[in-house]
């Protein structure tokens, strides 16, 4: 009796064995992922589509919450670390601070991605690579877009984001471009809308208010989705048609500025893509294949969505956010 | 309302600041007190003025009630948080209007008991007590709505935020109802005297008699309601529940709004009425900046700018130097100053004596 179950039990350790040996064959990828919390939509978003990409791939993904903390963030790096896992991603909450905790990821030889933000550090080659889009592009998109609609003569208000927010200087910086050299037009008021809806509606309704209630305002230019969506109520409480009267071009692309447009009252919205995980495990495979560095920075496309496609976009988007 | 408001001069500050505030706001736009009918509501930059101004008022309904007892109520904010997450998430859900309304009002009133229970029954000083709801509100908040902005389309609901009753945008209606209800509650009633007592002095006011601990727990209750009503309009308005930042520093402008409303932070005297002229002083402010087409990053400072100057014409000393509005100086005893030391038994004031 005894000795049966022993041959038994041998078998399945050498069973387990095997399949562990057959796994290490395999090198199914390991990733650490700290993300800064689940804040907002889009970083819950950004959360799960980095799962679904990470299932696509087979690659084995372990995320930690941070919940706003970079003490949270300096820890799970260095559990990683310990854990030996094959890349360490970091969506980081703050720009300085992370030189200790990168050297002892580079001393360990776990290459280092950032997502979505940038570091300020004196050795760049603390970290492989950062996947981030271009905020300035993404204000650029808006503004061509907005020129090329309205023939380029157009009063334009904006609705800024946090004053001193990296994303309102670099969307505006973009904007401001297109808008310098189209001598039609013009940025007839600009002010702060923290990025929220309910500042963006008080702000917005203000602005119609100063510029002859509305009639002097041919667009309004948000650095956020959610403030748009607060502008177009204003626009609507004022008795205007939001998305004809004033036209709406915003920046995300969140799924409720895609039933707005859906519905005809916004009109252009410049996608900053939750999935920043996929173009990471893309440089990440290629980099453990033939181990050619990636470029510095990779970019993420700015896709700029208009109504037509509204209704499906918004169909697709729905669950991931 | 006699006792919050004895006298014109003592109140000539804070109706002198908006009076001056709504004055450069029609300086700098010319159009500022134009009203005209939209959708049969009314529509203009006075109308956003109280409108807009109506959250911060509610609160400050509320926060005058606690800074008259000597406390302080931080949670607020997050109370708003809170009441507007729930109301939109079972909205969401599919619940009716009046559930949905109780459900949110039951939050805030839960709320407010729980901090009225630590102030007055574990005697923790309200400042960190009401700071526990503060931080641990907004993440019940976020808990309730899943992180998200949970939006709704309930008519029902956003009538709340954007209906009107007889032309009147419906948050200033709610501003003035609850205004009224809190004014009979304190004024028609010994209430108001004992939460003063309990401000000014919490052991000699149990002494004679007043059951404090009720009454502490009765003003955190009642601003933990204000809290939920004021958080129902924002979500109505926006027709959605943002718990990130649904009330995000209100809390602040709400005990400003008491402060310039001339509630001394010491307890005691209170004005209900005044305070909530703190909150429209504020909001024309606000206003006021936003027409201007100043840029923004001038606001926080011109906000300071105005409102150092309004405490200042209410500071003690400086009032000192000030000539009195009504002529000659009374031989009768002299008005009280604004933030009354309290008085000691071993310096009898003057009127005493005779």
């Amino acid at each position: 009796m005894s000795r049966t179950w022993l041959i038994s039990a041998a078998a399945a350790a050498a069973l387990l064995i095997g399949l562990g040996g057959a796994q290490a064959a395999d090198k199914k990828l390991v990733v650490g992922f700290s993300q800064i919390g689940s804040e907002s939509g889009w970083r819950a978003a950004e959360t799960k589509t980095a799962k679904t990409e990470a299932e696509k791939r087979g690659i084995d993904l372990k995320i930690s919450d941070a919940q706003q903390k970079q003490e949270n963030q300096i820890k799970a790096v260095r559990s990683f670390v310990a854990q030996g896992v094959d890349a360490i991603f970091i969506a980081p909450v703050v720009a300085t601070g992370w030189d200790s905790v990168l050297k002892e990821a580079k001393e360990a030889k776990i290459p280092v991605v950032l997502l979505d933000r940038q570091i300020e550090t004196r050795d760049p080659g603390l970290y492989m690579t950062a996947v981030t889009s271009d905020t300035v592009l993404e204000g650029r998109v808006a503004g061509e877009w907005l020129a090329k609609q309205t023939g380029g003569t157009c009063n334009v208000v904006e609705l800024q984001g946090t004053v001193g927010s990296s994303p309102a200087i670099n969307r505006k910086k973009g904007f401001d471009e297109v808008v310098a050299k189209t001598p039609g037009m013009k940025i007839v008021r600009t002010q702060s809308g923290d990025f929220t809806r309910a500042k963006g509606k008080e702000v917005m309704e203000s602005f119609i208010k100063a510029e002859n209630g509305g009639k002097g305002i041919c667009a309004v230019y948000a650095h956020n989705d959610d403030m748009a969506v607060g502008a177009i109520q204003a626009i609507k409480e004022a008795g205007l048609k939001p998305g004809k009267d004033i036209l709406v071009v915003s920046i995300d692309g969140v799924p409720d500025i895609f039933k707005a447009m859906a519905e005809g009252e916004a009109n252009a919205t410049v996608e900053l893509t939750p999935n920043m995980a996929g173009p990471a495990f893309d440089a990440l495979i290629a980099f453990k294949k033939d181990g050619k560095a990636p470029p510095k920075w990779i970019q993420t496309e700015s896709a700029l969505f208009t109504p037509d496609t509204a209704k499906a976009e918004y169909e697709r988007r729905k669950d991931a956010y | 309302m006699t006792r919050s408001a004895p006298g014109p001069s003592r109140n000539l500050p804070q109706y002198g600041a908006l009076a001056a505030v709504l004055l450069a706001n029609w300086l700098l736009f010319p159009d500022f007190f134009s009203i005209r009918l939209q959708d049969g509501r009314l529509f203009g930059s006075l109308i956003d003025v109280l409108n807009r101004g109506a959250p911060v008022a509610l609160l400050a309904i509320g926060m005058t009630m606690v800074i008259a007892t000597r406390g302080v109520d931080l949670s607020v904010g997050a109370v708003m948080a809170i009441s507007g997450a729930v109301a939109a998430t079972l909205t969401q859900a599919g619940w009716g209007l009046l559930p949905v309304l109780a459900a949110s009002l039951g939050a805030g009133l839960l709320c407010g008991l729980w901090n009225g229970l630590l102030v007055a029954v574990l005697r923790i000083q309200p400042i960190i007590a009401t700071l526990i709801l503060m931080v641990a509100g907004r993440g019940i908040a976020q808990l309730v709505t899943e992180g998200q902005i949970v939006t709704f389309t309930s008519p029902g609901l956003a009538f709340i935020g954007s209906g009107s009753f007889l032309t009147v945008p419906m948050p200033v209606v709610i501003t003035a109802v609850l205004l009224g209800v809190t004014a009979l509650l304190v004024r028609m009633t010994a209430l108001g005297l004992m939460i003063e007592a309990v401000g000014v002095n919490r052991l000699s006011s149990a002494g004679a008699g007043v059951n404090t601990p009720v009454v502490l727990i009765a003003v955190y209750v009642w601003c933990g309601l204000c809290a939920a009503v004021a958080g129902l309009v924002v979500a109505a308005d926006i027709r959605g529940a943002d718990a990130n930042n649904a009330g995000l520093w209100l809390e602040l402008d709400a005990i400003l709004a008491v402060v310039v409303g001339g509630t001394s932070l010491l307890g005691g005297r209170f004005g209900l009425l005044l305070s909530v002229v703190g909150a429209l002083i504020l909001q024309a402010m606000n206003t006021g900046i936003l027409l201007s087409g100043f840029k923004p990053e001038f606001n926080l400072i011109v906000k300071a700018g105005v409102l150092m100057v309004v405490l200042l014409l209410q500071s003690p000393t400086l009032t000192l130097f000030l000539p009195r509005p009504a002529g000659p100086r009374p031989a009768q005893p002299p008005v009280r100053p604004p933030t009354p030391p309290r008085a000691k038994p071993e310096s009898p004031s003057p009127s005493a004596g005779a």
